[in-house]
């Protein structure tokens, strides 16, 4: 009954390889997107606002289906991928880290947004004072001081990704060992007679992930606010 | 040569300031909070962005909006203390000090790493983190992580403000350590009269976003109509003296100075070193006659010259010792009662423990230093 099998096993796999992917091509663009909704007045700051929070509010399923429209063969972004760079997102494990990482998003751009905006400006300003300019101002003092707020972010956009299934199951469908992430195979499971013990197994290891990672974000957590007790 | 001549509006706050003055020793901002002293030094430093106007440090135009010149900060190398020291919490002290060292344009700095250590008894602080240190200990850090930037000026903004007096005392020497070792000017703000006695030559006065006067520091705080902005209950006159005798006997030291000679209690430096001590109004009284028996070791011939118009039971007069500026502070009365008018001779009695030993600032130039512990002569 606890013995887990291959096919597991690969579940397992491939939701951690999506969740890595996912959080890993975001981080940059999350981190980006959190300046300038932080430290930027522009006529369409609050529309770029919404756009990026609008995962939050959306069906999941909606999402998947807009990324569908968007970046299938024949959508408008996804033919130029396909005829420039050969590259196909829908059905492919690159689209479900693609769907993970939109989900996730408004989470992990929340808590870095959060984080700069509590970053002390007359820091950067010292800093400026001393003959660094706002690119290295930027690395050597406001990036270290947001560094809770990029490491929360991870973490939340890594479970959210782990967990993510409605855009997924839409836009990159629900292929063994390419798309089956472990939430999309649970499903299976659960629709399959006689999968109870392998969803079981499924949901546990699911908890384990989970807990693991929440773990270690508290222990990283406590040490970088050990650092940056003033 | 500093120069400023900047007008900005901060909603209802406008300031209009020019000034002009050497650039040699300390150069105190000084006026009540409120009065755009810091807006002021923001605008030297790039911080902030006057409307209009010119600023220039030595020939090098760092603002001038008329030709469109706005150097940013880093380009402007000058040195900024902060009063909340704005140390990175995420660096240890090593790193905060070396972070304007490593940015240094110039293949050879002026002040080098070490030195600055030493000069600032840092030594024992480097592995540590700002978080752990006491505010003396931070600002001293704040103080060489802005010199080790090799600053064509150092700007320091209140940088005492924020610590109680015991602290102070263990700030206050290093800076004077500062002005007296390097060449380094320093713009040096302040509201508290009785540091920038101690530490500064130039004096520039600020009210109401406006620069009221510039000038010597004795200069101005002898000067009546200055007197709402100089501060009345520090009031007093700052004069030049030079130690003329150490009299080990009974521990003391004279000075002299343009109005005669003042017993002081023991003042620590080499004969013929030049002193600026200031005398407090309030430690000063008159009498017509020369007094007998009296404890009072200091009495000298004035006369007087000028009587406060200020309402209240108490008067500040000007008095003229053989060319020296003393100020005295006696009550309404007493002016009735000894018939006190400009021109009257009078008698200054100063006590000898009434000059405030930690006002002694040093003078600028060659004859700044203390003669060093060693070289001591009695």
């Amino acid at each position: 009954m606890l013995s887990v099998s291959p096919l597991e096993m690969e579940a397992v796999r491939l939701s951690l390889w999506v969740a890595v992917w996912s959080v890993a091509v975001s981080l940059p663009l999350g981190v980006l997107t959190a300046w300038i909704l932080a430290r930027t007045r522009f006529p369409g700051h609050g529309l770029l606002n919404g756009l990026v929070h609008l995962p939050l509010v959306l069906p999941p399923v909606v999402v998947g289906y807009v990324l569908l429209v968007l970046l299938g063969r024949q959508g408008p972004l996804g033919r130029i991928l396909f005829d420039w760079f050969g590259v196909t997102l829908p059905f492919t494990w690159q689209g479900a880290a693609l769907a993970a990482g939109v989900m996730a998003f408004p989470l992990m751009v929340r808590a870095m947004r959060l984080s700069l905006e509590g970053v002390d400006r007359r820091l950067e300003a010292a800093a400026r004072t001393l003959g660094a300019r706002p690119p290295a101002v930027f690395m050597t003092v406001t990036l270290p001081l947001m560094a809770p707020g990029i490491l929360a972010g991870i973490i939340l956009a890594f479970a959210r990704a782990l967990g993510e299934f409605g855009a997924t199951i839409t836009f990159a469908a629900n292929i063994p060992g390419e798309t089956r992430t472990l939430p999309l195979a649970l499903y299976s499971m659960i629709q399959t007679p006689g999968g109870e013990g392998p969803a079981f197994r499924l949901a546990i290891l699911s908890v384990l992930i989970s807990l693991g990672a929440l773990i270690v974000s508290e222990a990283l957590a406590h040490r970088l606010r050990a650092r940056l007790a003033a | 040569m500093l120069k400023m001549d900047v007008a900005a509006r901060f909603g209802d706050f406008a300031i209009e300031a020019k000034l002009s003055c050497e650039t040699t020793g300390i150069i105190a901002l000084f006026g009540r909070s409120g009065a755009g002293k810091t807006s002021l030094i923001n605008m030297l430093a790039g911080l902030t962005r006057p409307q209009r106007g010119r600023i220039s440090v030595n020939g090098n135009v760092l603002f001038d909006s008329a030709r469109g010149i706005d150097l940013p900060p880093e380009s402007r190398r000058l040195g900024y203390v902060f009063q909340e020291g704005r140390l990175f919490p995420h660096m240890n002290v090593r790193n905060n000090l070396s972070y304007g060292y490593r940015r240094t344009p110039t293949a050879k700095p002026r002040v080098e790493f070490d030195q600055v250590v030493e000069l600032l008894g840092l030594d024992r602080l480097l592995a540590r983190r700002p978080g752990g240190l006491s505010g003396g200990e931070k600002q001293r850090v704040a103080l060489g992580r802005a010199l080790l930037a090799n600053p064509r000026l150092l700007l320091m903004d209140e940088p005492l403000a924020a610590l109680d007096q015991p602290r102070k005392e263990e700030v206050l020497p290093f800076i004077e350590r500062l002005r007296d070792t390097l060449d380094i000017p320093i713009v040096y703000v302040s509201h508290s009269m009785a540091e920038i006695v101690r530490l500064a030559d130039t004096l520039v006065l600020m009210s109401d976003g406006r620069v009221e006067a510039v000038g010597g520091v004795e200069d101005l705080t002898s000067r009546l109509d200055l007197r709402p902005l100089t501060g009345r209950y520090e009031a007093g006159a700052v004069v030049r003296a030079q130690v003329e005798r150490h009299d080990d006997s009974f521990g003391l030291t004279e000075l002299r100075f343009a109005g005669g000679v003042l017993r002081v209690p023991r003042v620590e430096a080499a004969l013929g070193a030049e002193l600026r001590l200031r005398i407090r109004a309030r430690d000063v009284s008159l009498a017509r006659e020369r007094p007998q028996g009296l404890s009072i070791l200091n009495i000298l011939p004035c006369r007087v010259e000028a009587i406060g118009t200020e309402a209240g039971p108490q008067v500040d007069l000007r008095l003229d010792a053989s060319g020296a500026a003393l100020w005295a502070r006696i009550t309404r009365r007493s002016v009735v009662d000894l018939a006190l008018a400009p021109g009257a001779p009078v008698f200054a009695l100063i006590k000898a423990v009434a000059i405030d030993r930690t006002s002694l600032g040093r003078d600028a130039g060659a004859n700044r230093f203390l003669a060093p512990a060693s070289s001591r002569e009695s």
